[in-house]
């Protein structure tokens, strides 16, 4: 790995005193296959001597076999890494590569170019200082260069440096640069990108790269790697904010010690500051900031410490050490959210959120608008589906401390987890907190749910039927409610086709709005079971996501799910309704089991199969379970007080 | 607020991020192992994370697994060095394997790793239900490697699938998983084989005395310079075993390792040496040459 210095020969230990001193850049390459991206990249690696000759050989064998160059070095084969892509001739994914010079070290984010492909886009450059946007000397600003432009300053990269490449096929010419680089400017300043470096490039030939073209005598600019290697790095700018640690991990060996690890997103801290402990907002002062190698005087961002406190207070995970202008503390938001995963973003879907090192639960609105990305439109959505980005208010379960994600993206930026597959399914930068959740108290009431059970003499619970259209869910709800109602106690049932005659009667029967129907029916039943009812819940609820998040808004033992399992055939073949008859025959849409999932549950408190069990059976059943959990009890004579 | 910013060195940054990775997954797992294979990215893995639970012990333990072939020096500084710094060492060893005699002599090198190693490895996972894995793999080694994320997630089989990894945001990372499911964490993702030995350099970190040239007894088959370990070898015709000076540049299992032949018996020598070649680190290793996107495809069987 010949690093070219003369020092590796005369006096290796200077020269690695010299190379422990490199600072580090992270950058992003932006650009498709046809710009010349992955040739830059080999390029590069070439360049700064990080191929071997055993690479070497087997890259020549590559160009002769699947090259694109003709037989000559075809570089951007030294990057395609996944047999798949190789096949296809493209890369599909982000890939890091790394490369340093005799002042830094280099790690890469390569991403495709491609429009599908902004889900990769935005990770790679969440990660990055800097964006080399590439544009081909021959065709100028394309519609992917705007959205590259936008991607990039949305993700918060400020600096860009705009690669104008192939000039060898435009015979190096000015003019044609200029043009380039003032229509792109003019771009550029309209997303909020005004620190634009732009050279002219040859990736293929190496003009421009690491030295500089005599093609080029009008070019007074840095060459690209000289670039690289003098641009101010995020980190350093970083460290002027105010304190912000998100605690990681509490490190407790024995009694004596209490340290909270974590790495520092911004400013700087010293024993003896004063910090603040959010979301609590608790003071105290550091007493030691400890590491492996001796207590440090101060540590700034990008370290990775512990910190000791003076005073014994509240702290964990999750939690943010800071000082300075502390971070606001809220739980409803208004965030730009960037869709990930296949399944469309549903609004009112409980969702996992991850800012930091806190993990709580999240609702997304119906986005304001989306934005397309190539022409920066603002669009009217219903959801986000796979790459898109919109505009939507989110709202926790929790408070939590915060920045706007333009002042800080480690907390201000966050990721949005399916709460089933545990994938990540979107990412979302912080706004600004909407002021409705700093007025809005809950009313500490003096006649509580308990009370109100107690006057019925009951426990308050939710028996959720969900089963397939037709599996007998109503009939058998109806048959338990007749029992306890014989047996005086105080109950209602919420039923699927009754609540969308009145207060679900705007919604129909697509992905979005099945959740939405779910979530309000939720919520009511969440009222009921506040009433001290016994409430009877009787709806497809096909989706195992929104079936959890009724269950998550009441007590552990107030929620019963009953599945009334009756298969698909069985259920057709009854067809009580028609209902069947009409989905088979196309006159019906979204139809649960025809053309629309369902998600059987996978541990139901009760589990009624239909085909072994009468309806009669099934309610006898349900009571015996309620007996059982000691949700009711016979004989009993009134509250004990 | 500081002055004049600091300027953290690229060790300095790969050292925190390093360490924010290991916290994170003590923090979010319920069993978690490390991986050491005693070589110098282990080393380096086992330094960081000492510093990263500093002053508290090492909050799980680390794995071995054993093929039966390793260099002996690699076992003797094992058990020197989990004695020394107290470290709850566990070493597995598939026991179909060693029953049926697998080697690489009698088997070839695909069937031995895959048994005894790839194998091997789940076994252990399985049977402690270790639920992440911390893995020494750089992202500079090869190029399926480039795409690894850090958080890499594999099904109740052990298996990777390229298409369903989670995007890495920022440095949040999503360490939720279902029952059976695991993640390989690879800490040292972002270091080059540069970075390694600079660390170690600058970090004083003992390594295998394997990594430094010495004379030792060789052969050379097949254009690759084996060192004979112990007897179990069988030599070819011909082959008479020399005394070379020659040095590692990675280690595994001794049959399947090539050594270069080499003076550098200095840490700075080394990094002169390497900076100074012009083959790959992997090259050494007899397993890679097999086909082209072999590697991925064993990723994909579950090896590390």
């Amino acid at each position: 790995m010949a690093h070219i210095s003369d020092l590796i020969e005369s006096d290796i230990d200077a020269y690695l005193l010299q190379h422990q001193h490199k600072s580090l850049l992270r950058f992003i390459t932006c650009g498709s296959v046809d710009d010349g991206k992955s040739t830059l990249i080999g390029r590069l690696l070439y360049d700064s001597k990080m191929i071997f000759e055993d690479q070497m050989a087997a890259l020549e064998a590559d160009s002769k076999r699947i090259g694109t160059q003709g037989g000559e070095i075809d570089f951007a084969l030294l990057v395609d890494g996944l047999a798949a892509e190789r096949e296809q001739g493209i890369t599909i994914d982000v890939a890091y590569r790394f490369f340093s010079t005799e002042k830094r070290k280099f790690i890469v984010a390569d991403t495709p170019g491609h429009e599908q492909y902004t889900r990769n886009m935005v990770t790679g450059a969440s990660t990055a200082d800097l964006a080399i946007i590439l544009v081909d000397a021959r065709k100028g600003i394309l519609t992917q260069t705007r959205r590259h432009s936008y991607l990039v300053s949305l993700i918060g990269i400020k600096k860009v440096v705009l690669a104008v490449n192939k000039m060898d096929l435009v015979g190096f010419d000015q003019t044609v640069f200029d043009t380039i680089v003032r229509d792109y400017r003019a771009f550029a300043a309209q997303v909020g990108l005004d620190d634009v470096t732009a050279i002219p490039i040859s990736g293929l030939r190496g003009d421009n790269i690491a030295s500089r073209s005599d093609q080029t005598p009008w070019f007074d600019g840095p060459v690209l790697i000289e670039h690289l290697e003098n641009v101010p790095l995020d980190e350093e700018i970083r460290q002027q904010g105010p304190l912000r640690l998100p605690v990681q991990w509490v490190n407790r060996p024995d009694l004596d010690f209490r340290g909270f690890a974590g790495q520092i997103a911004s400013g700087s801290v010293r024993p003896g500051d004063t910090i603040r402990v959010l979301p609590s907002g608790k003071q105290s002062k550091v007493a030691r900031i400890v590491t492996y190698d001796g207590d440090l005087d101060l540590a700034v961002a990008g370290q990775s410490v512990t910190l000791t406190l003076e005073d014994e207070i509240d702290c964990s995970r999750g939690d943010i050490i800071a000082s300075g202008n502390p971070p606001e503390v809220a739980d409803q938001f208004e965030t730009t959210i960037i869709w990930m995963a296949e399944e469309p973003l549903l609004p009112g879907r409980a969702y996992w959120l991850k800012i930091g090192a806190k993990l709580v639960s999240a609702t997304v609105t119906e986005p304001k608008y989306k934005v397309n990305v190539n022409t920066l439109e603002h669009l009217a959505a219903k959801a986000l589906t796979l790459n898109e980005i919109g505009v939507c208010n989110i709202s926790l379960d929790q408070q939590i401390a915060f920045d706007p994600y333009k002042d800080n993206v480690d907390t201000g930026g966050f990721i949005l987890i399916d709460r089933m597959t545990n994938a990540t399914v979107g990412i979302g930068l912080i706004h600004f907190a909407l002021r409705r959740s700093q007025n809005i108290h809950w009313q500490a009431l003096d006649v509580n749910k308990t009370s109100r059970a107690d006057l019925k003499g009951q426990k308050p619970a939710i028996l959720w039927f969900t089963g397939l259209s037709g599996s007998g869910k109503s009939t058998i709800a109806n048959l338990v409610e007749k029992q306890l109602y014989g047996m005086g106690r105080h109950t209602t049932t919420l039923d699927g086709d009754n609540v969308r005659h009145g207060l679900n009667r705007d919604l129909g029967f697509t992905d979005a709005d099945r959740v939405e129907n779910i979530r309000r029916v939720a919520e009511v039943s969440k009222l009921m079971v506040e009433a001290g009812l016994i409430c009877l819940v009787s709806f497809i609820s096909p989706f195992r996501s929104e079936r959890q998040m009724a269950r998550d808004l009441v007590e552990g033992a107030e929620f019963l799910e009953v599945f009334i399992d009756t298969p698909l055939a069985v259920a057709e073949a009854r067809d009580v309704k028609g209902l069947y008859k009409k989905a088979r025959s196309g006159d019906l849409k979204n139809f649960t089991g025809i053309d629309s999932p369902y998600e059987a549950p996978d541990a139901a408190e009760i589990h009624i199969d239909t085909t072994k069990t009468t309806p009669e059976q099934a309610a006898d059943l349900i009571i015996q379970k309620l007996r059982d959990r000691g949700l009711i009890r016979d004989g009993w004579q009134g509250p004990e007080i | 607020m500081s002055d004049t910013p600091i300027a953290l060195t690229h060790l300095q940054r790969l050292e925190a991020e390093s360490i924010h990775i290991m916290r994170e997954v003590v923090a979010e797992s319920d069993n978690p192992v490390m991986l050491y294979s005693i070589g110098k990215d282990s080393a380096v893995m086992l330094h960081l994370a000492i510093k990263a639970f500093f002053p508290a012990k090492l909050p799980f333990p680390l794995l071995h697994v054993d093929t039966r072939w390793k260099f002996r020096e690699m076992i003797t500084f094992r058990d020197a060095l989990a004695k020394r710094l107290g470290l709850d060492l566990l070493v597995h060893t598939n026991p179909d394997g060693l029953a049926q005699g697998i080697g690489p002599f009698t088997h070839g090198s695909a069937v031995h790793t895959d048994v005894m190693k790839t194998q091997g490895l789940k076994q252990a996972l399985d049977q402690y239900g270790f639920d992440v894995a911390f893995g020494g793999a750089r992202r500079d080694e090869e190029k399926s490697r480039a795409k690894e994320r850090i958080f890499s997630f594999r099904s109740e089989q052990h298996r990777w699938d390229p298409k369903q990894q989670r995007p890495e945001l920022w440095r949040t990372y999503n360490a939720r998983k279902h029952k059976g499911e695991s993640i390989r964490v690879f800490p040292l993702s972002n270091w080059t084989e540069l970075d390694i030995w600079q660390y170690i350099h600058l970090e004083n970190i003992p390594l295998v005395p394997l990594y430094f040239a010495d004379k030792r007894p060789v052969v050379e088959r097949d254009g690759t310079l084996i060192m004979v370990d112990d007897d179990r070898m069988p030599l070819r015709p011909g082959e008479t075993p020399q005394m070379k000076s020659v040095r590692f540049r990675t280690l595994g299992c001794y049959p399947l390792t090539g050594a270069v032949e080499s003076t550098a018996a200095t840490l700075p020598e080394i990094i002169q040496e390497m900076l100074l070649t012009t083959t790959s680190e992997r090259q050494g290793r007899v397993i890679d040459h097999d086909q082209a996107a072999s590697m991925e495809k064993k990723k994909q069987e579950g090896y590390f």
